[in-house]
C-alpha cells in the first residue's frame, strides 16, 4: 500500500503544495524564506521527481541547514506529504531509520508523483503542535532572562556560578586586548614596512623588491581586582568571588586581592583548577576577617606594596565595593590619586548602584569619584554583561 | 544525467556514493549551487571533490583554508616583483609612465589565486574549499560575494565575471559554526560514516584483491572499533591502510594472530590513550564479534 497522499482536484497544483511544505518546516523552526521554496521547485525539476525518497533527498538537501536540521527532516517530510499529515511520533522512528541510503528507492516506484502530489490540508493539522512548541521556546528565554535580572545575591548555585564566571570571561577578553599605537614588523601586517624595505632593498641595488610590513601588536592588559569583602558587601560577596574567578581563569596574568579591614593577595588561591574549590578557599580567607570596612586604608596599603610591583600602565585596576568606609574619607581619595599616578586605569564596581535613586553620596565612595576612569554598577549579571562596552573603549 | 548515472560515474572512479550524497551532487550541478558538506573526518568529503572532477573530467581547484587565510592567498595578489623588474625596464626603452601603468595592471602581473583561478576557466571546474570552519569568519564574507555573483573586482582592472560557473564543494568539520548566510547559499548534506553494505562495497572498489571473507572481517571489525568510545574515530581511509596492511603481512584471517592485529592496529588508532585502549584482548573480542 503507498502511504502517499492522494489529492482531491481542488487542489491548485505542486507549486502550492511545496509552498506549503516550506511553510511546514518554517513552522517546525527551519529557518527558509521564499528562495527556499524557488530552489526547492528547481530542485525537484532537476531531478525527476518520481519517487518520493529521491524527493525527499532532494529536498533535504535544499531545506537543510545543518546536522541537526537534516535529522529532523525525514519526520516533517513524513508528517507533510505521506499519509495525509497523520502520521505521528508512533510511525515515524523506524520509519525514517529505514528509508535511508542503502534502501534502493525502485522498491517505492509505486508512488507514482510524489512530486506533483502533496497535500494542502496538512499545514493546519501541524498547527497545533506550533504554537506548543514556540511557547516553550519563549518560556525558556524568559527564564534565562530572569537569570540575567536577578539580583546577584540570589545567585549561590553552582551553575548560575558558572554563568557569572562565563561573563567574567568575557570581560577579561574585552579588557586585556588592547593595540598598541606602535607597529612593529610583521610577516603580514596591514602596511608597509618603509625603513626594513628600503634597508633590505640595498642588497638588491637599491629595488625594493621584497616588501615587508608591519602591524600594530597586541598589548595585553592586566587586570587587577579589589574586592571588597566586608559586612555589608557580604551578600554580594559571593558571586562578586565567583566573578573574580571567572576572570582569574580566563586570564593568567590577572591579579586579585580581597580586603576588609586588612588587604590580602587571593591570586594563588584562585588559580586552582576546580572552580568551586577555589572558590571555597577564598571564602575561607574571606571569613577570616571581621570588624567594619576599612576601604581608604586597605587601598593605600595595596598603592604602597603591592601595587608597585604589579601595576603599571597596562593595568586596569577593578574595585568591586559599595564604598560604605569607616576610615577619613580622605585617605581613600588619597590612595586612589596615588594609584593612579602609577599610569593605570581604575573602575569601580557598586552593587548599589544599580538599585533606583542610588546616588553616590557615601562619603567615601563621594572622594573616590574624581579619580575614577569608569564608575559602574554591578549588581545583575546584566550589569557586568554591559560593562563590556564600556571596557573596550577605556 | 539521472543522480543514478552520477553515482556510477562517481562508481567507476572508485567512489561509492551514498544515495544522499548522489542527489545532492545531482542538485549542485544543475542548479549550480555550491553543495556543502559536513561530517567526523575521515568520512570521504574531499574525496568526492576530486572524484566529481576526474568523473568529470575537469580541472580541481583546491582552497585548503586555514586560520588566517586572507584575500591575498585566496583571491589574487598583484605580481610586484614583476611589476618593478618591467618599470625598470621601461625607464630604460624611455616609455612614459601612461603606457607603463596601463601595462603593470594588467592581467599578467595578477597572481591568481584559487578562487580567481576557478571563475576564469574555460571549462567549469570543481572548486572545493576545503575545511571552511578553519578559515576566519571574514573570509566566510568575501566568499560569500564571491559565491552569490561568481565575480571578483580588482580596484585597478574593473571586474572580473566569471567565464565558467565552477562546481562549488565546501567541507567542514564542524570545529566553528558557520554563518547563517553561508548555509543559506549552499545546499546541504551530512555525510555519515558509510554501513556496512556501503563501505564493503568502498573497500572492495579500492582493493579488488582482498579476499572476500577477509574483507567482511576487516570491515566487522572497523565497525565494531567504531562504537567503541574512542578520542578519534577511525575514517574510510584509516579502514583503507588497515586492509592494506593486513594484505600485506598476507594475514587471511583476522583472529588468526593476535599479536600481528595489534601491530597493525597503529592503522587505525590515531592516538596515545584509544592505542591504550584497545588492548590485545579487547581487539580479540572485537574481531571475534565481527568474524
Amino acid at each position: 500500500m503507498t502511504r502517499v497522499t492522494r489529492f482531491s482536484g481542488r487542489d491548485p497544483g505542486p507549486t502550492a503544495r511545496v509552498a506549503g511544505f516550506i511553510a511546514h518546516l518554517r513552522d517546525n523552526g527551519l529557518r527558509l524564506g521564499v528562495a527556499e521554496a524557488d530552489t526547492a521547485l528547481n530542485a525537484l525539476n532537476a531531478i525527476s521527481a518520481i519517487h518520493p525518497n529521491d524527493c525527499r533527498r532532494a529536498l533535504r538537501a535544499v531545506c537543510t541547514g545543518c546536522k541537526d536540521e537534516a535529522d529532523r527532516f525525514d519526520d516533517l517530510f513524513d508528517s507533510y506529504w505521506m499519509d495525509a499529515g497523520r502520521v505521528k511520533q508512533k510511525v515515524i522512528p523506524t520509519l525514517s531509520s529505514k528509508i535511508n541510503d542503502d534502501v534502493h528507492s525502485s522498491n517505492d516506484a509505486k508512488g507514482k508523483d510524489a512530486g506533483a502530489s502533496g497535500l494542502a490540508t496538512a499545514p493546519d493539522d501541524g498547527d497545533g503542535g506550533e504554537v506548543d512548541s514556540d511557547g516553550t521556546g519563549k518560556l525558556i528565554a524568559t527564564d534565562l532572562r530572569n537569570l540575567n535580572r536577578k539580583d546577584l545575591r540570589d545567585l549561590v548555585r553552582a551553575d548560575e556560578i558558572s554563568a557569572a564566571e562565563n561573563v567574567a570571561r568575557r570581560l577579561g577578553v574585552a579588557l586585556r586586548d588592547k593595540r598598541s599605537r606602535r607597529r612593529i614588523a610583521a610577516r603580514k601586517g596591514d602596511r608597509l614596512h618603509f625603513r626594513k624595505t628600503i634597508r633590505h632593498s640595498l642588497s638588491t641595488g637599491g629595488e625594493p623588491v621584497r616588501l615587508l610590513r608591519k602591524r600594530r601588536p597586541d598589548r595585553t592588559r592586566k587586570i587587577v581586582a579589589l574586592c571588597d569583602v566586608s559586612g555589608s558587601m557580604s551578600i554580594y560577596a559571593q558571586v562578586f568571588l565567583s566573578f573574580l574567578a571567572g576572570l582569574m581563569r580566563a586570564d593568567m596574568q590577572a591579579d586579585a586581592y580581597l580586603f576588609h579591614t586588612r588587604l590580602v593577595r587571593i591570586t594563588e588561591a584562585l588559580r586552582d583548577k576546580d572552580a568551586m574549590r577555589a572558590i571555597g578557599r577564598m571564602s575561607l580567607m574571606a571569613d577570616g576577617f571581621g570588624g567594619g570596612s576599612k576601604i581608604g586604608p586597605s587601598l593605600g596599603r595595596f598603592a604602597d606594596t603591592y601595587a608597585k610591583r604589579f601595576v603599571d600602565g597596562r593595568s586596569v585596576v577593578m574595585i568591586l565595593s559599595d564604598g560604605y568606609d569607616t576610615a577619613d574619607p580622605q585617605i581613600l581619595s588619597d590612595a586612589l590619586a596615588k594609584l593612579r599616578k602609577r599610569g593605570c586605569k581604575v573602575i569601580w564596581l557598586n552593587p548599589l548602584k544599580g538599585w533606583a535613586d542610588y546616588g553616590p553620596i557615601a562619603s567615601g565612595m563621594a572622594a573616590a569619584l574624581p579619580h575614577l576612569d569608569l564608575f559602574k554598577a554591578a549588581n545583575t549579571l546584566d550589569d557586568l554583561a554591559a560593562l563590556e562596552k564600556d571596557l573596550v573603549t577605556l | 544525467m539521472t543522480w543514478t548515472d552520477l553515482q556510477t560515474a562517481l562508481g567507476g572512479q572508485g567512489y561509492v556514493a551514498s544515495d544522499d550524497l548522489a542527489v545532492s551532487l545531482q542538485l549542485t550541478l544543475s542548479l549550480g549551487r555550491p553543495l556543502l558538506l559536513e561530517g567526523a573526518a575521515g568520512v570521504g568529503k574531499t574525496e568526492v571533490a576530486r572524484t566529481l572532477a576526474a568523473a568529470r573530467d575537469t580541472r580541481l581547484i583546491r582552497l585548503q583554508c586555514y586560520e588566517g587565510l586572507d584575500a591575498a592567498q585566496a583571491i589574487y595578489e598583484w605580481n610586484y616583483q614583476r611589476q618593478l623588474l618591467t618599470i625598470r625596464a621601461a625607464a630604460e626603452d624611455g616609455e612614459t609612465g601612461k603606457t607603463v601603468e596601463d601595462r603593470i595592471f594588467s592581467r599578467d602581473f595578477l597572481l591568481e589565486r584559487p578562487l580567481l583561478a576557478a571563475i576564469t576557466q574555460d571549462e567549469p571546474p570543481v572548486l572545493l574549499i576545503d575545511e571552511i570552519d578553519r578559515a576566519d569568519e571574514e573570509f566566510e564574507a568575501y566568499l560569500l560575494e564571491i559565491l552569490s555573483d561568481y565575480q571578483i573586482s580588482v580596484p585597478e582592472l574593473g571586474t572580473i565575471t566569471a567565464t565558467s560557473k565552477p562546481i562549488v564543494i565546501l567541507t567542514s568539520n564542524g570545529t566553528r559554526d558557520l554563518s547563517d548566510a553561508l548555509r543559506r547559499r549552499c545546499l546541504y548534506t551530512y555525510v555519515n560514516y558509510p554501513d556496512r553494505h556501503t563501505e564493503l562495497a568502498i573497500l572492495k572498489a579500492r582493493c579488488p584483491e582482498v579476499d572476500t571473507q577477509l574483507a567482511q572481517q576487516i570491515i566487522g571489525f572497523v565497525q565494531k572499533l567504531r562504537e567503541e568510545e574512542l578520542e578519534k574515530v577511525p575514517g574510510v581511509a584509516e579502514m583503507l591502510d588497515f586492509a592494506a596492511a593486513l594484505m600485506g603481512l598476507g594475514i587471511a584471517d583476522l583472529t588468526e594472530s593476535p599479536a600481528v592485529l595489534q601491530s597493525t592496529l597503529t592503522t587505525l588508532l590515531k592516538t596515545q590513550s584509544d592505542q591504550a585502549q584497545v588492548t590485545t584482548e579487547v581487539a580479540q573480542r572485537i574481531a571475534g564479534k565481527a568474524a
